[in-house]
């Protein structure tokens, strides 16, 4: 056994023991922890199967649902100690279990039953690849020959901030989002708030560029901007926006709207909807992704802040 | 002269792992919050910092070697600022006689 593989069996153990006992765990910041942590270590296993773009979501959006599984678990604790001492009936866990093992085998089984090899698209992504101007697949795949699935991804995430914002008691709706952060102006939060977000931004648009030929792209590159917009807010040096403001929605829905219209145009200009001409493929690309990365990092953002529940 | 860099990986590589194995053992085995994440710091600092000089010869390009070092001065800040603020909220809790809080 190399070396490699020792190291692969170790890390699938580890995913699988992270995950059992994200289950098993009653208290629920523990079991987020563990969320965490399955997460990342997942990112890891991504790397082995040399999907460093996956694994770069993986870690970006791991930590994001992260930062909000441990704000739902602290709205939860004062719930926290009935609902561990609540244990559900026998039948009830027989139940649980048949059906969670019945899930489990019908996974098992569609994978199993997969043709070796697998059936795939990828040797057609590789002929057609130059076509886009990109040199890496994976943002070929995204932008250009399932542009739809991107495109719709987007107006979901979109989805998702409205509804969180319709949790919004009716006096603050158009409000700022979230309790007003405070923090020592001199401590070290707002001293890594204040030292930080230049290096990060700078990762962020790196990593959005970087993209159309590496690993990388307009999620990854949003979701480290978005946190630094976030470090920046929870140091209290900054306000979240009232999200009433004209110029915030109009940044929210750019990404969909410039993604929409070079689609539209593609009817007459190209060969239908969201089909780009090749002589400017690349330009309309990259001119999406502008838009859909500072999208992403205010959605992302917002999405974080929570609710409005303040009217000011 | 390539053998000389390859002992120096494996010389630094394991100096950093066994000062994540021990910083490991004290995060499990030190009695509170304080000395837990003295235990824990010293991972960080000096054993991603042994692992990255580790790796640097093996890095290719002065780009990569780069990069390398960015990310454990990250590391570093980043680890040197939640090691605080959790060091304040435990020292809070304690003054304040509750039970833990880790938020």
């Amino acid at each position: 056994m190399t070396i490699a593989a020792a190291l692969e069996i170790a890390l699938a153990v580890l995913v699988l023991g992270m995950a059992a006992w994200t289950i098993a765990a009653r208290e629920t910041f523990a079991a987020v922890v563990g969320f965490v942590a399955y997460g990342l270590l997942l990112a890891l296993v991504w790397v082995r199967l040399e999907a460093v773009d996956v694994a770069l979501t993986e870690a970006a959006i791991g930590g994001l649902s992260g930062i909000l599984l441990v704000g739902a678990a602290a709205r939860l604790r004062t719930s926290e100690t009935p609902a561990v001492a609540e244990s559900p009936d026998g039948m009830l866990r027989v139940a649980a279990a048949v059906l969670a093992a019945i899930v489990a085998a019908a996974l098992a089984a569609g994978v199993l039953a997969l043709p070796d090899p697998a059936p795939t698209l990828a040797p057609p992504v590789a002929a057609n690849i130059a076509a886009t101007g990109l040199g890496n697949p994976v943002t070929g795949v995204l932008m250009a020959f399932r542009a739809m699935d991107t495109l719709l991804e987007k107006v979901v995430l979109l989805l998702a901030l409205v509804g969180v914002w319709s949790l919004a008691p009716d006096r603050v709706w158009g409000g700022r989002p979230g309790p007003r952060h405070q923090a020592d102006p001199l401590g070290v939060l707002a001293f890594l708030a204040r030292l930080l977000p230049p290096v990060g931004i700078v990762v962020g648009i790196y990593i959005f560029w970087v993209g159309a030929d590496h690993p990388g792209g307009a999620f990854q590159g949003g979701t480290i901007l978005a946190a630094m917009w976030l470090l920046v807010m929870t140091a209290g040096l900054t306000d979240a926006p009232p999200v009433r403001l004209r110029w915030l929605r109009l940044v929210l829905i750019a990404g969909p709207a410039v993604f929409l219209v070079v689609g539209l145009a593609g009817l007459w200009l190209g060969d239908g909807f969201l089909s780009y001409p090749i002589a400017y493929a690349k330009p309309l690309i990259v001119t999406i992704e502008v838009a859909m990365t500072l999208t992403i990092a205010v959605t992302l953002g917002l999405l974080l802040a929570g609710a409005p529940e303040r009217s000011a | 002269m390539s053998f000389a860099l390859d002992i120096l990986t494996i010389t630094a590589v394991s100096a950093g792992a066994f000062f994540f194995l021990a910083g490991t053992v004290g995060l499990l085995r030190f009695p509170d919050a304080l000395t837990r994440l003295h235990a824990l710091t010293k991972a960080d600092n000096l054993g991603l910092g042994l692992v990255v000089l580790g790796l640097l010869p093996q890095a290719g390009s002065l780009r990569g070697g780069l990069k390398l070092i960015c990310v454990w001065l990250l590391v570093l800040l980043a680890g040197a600022t939640v090691s605080q603020l959790i060091a304040r909220a435990a020292l809070a809790s304690t003054a304040s006689g509750q039970r833990g809080n880790p938020l």
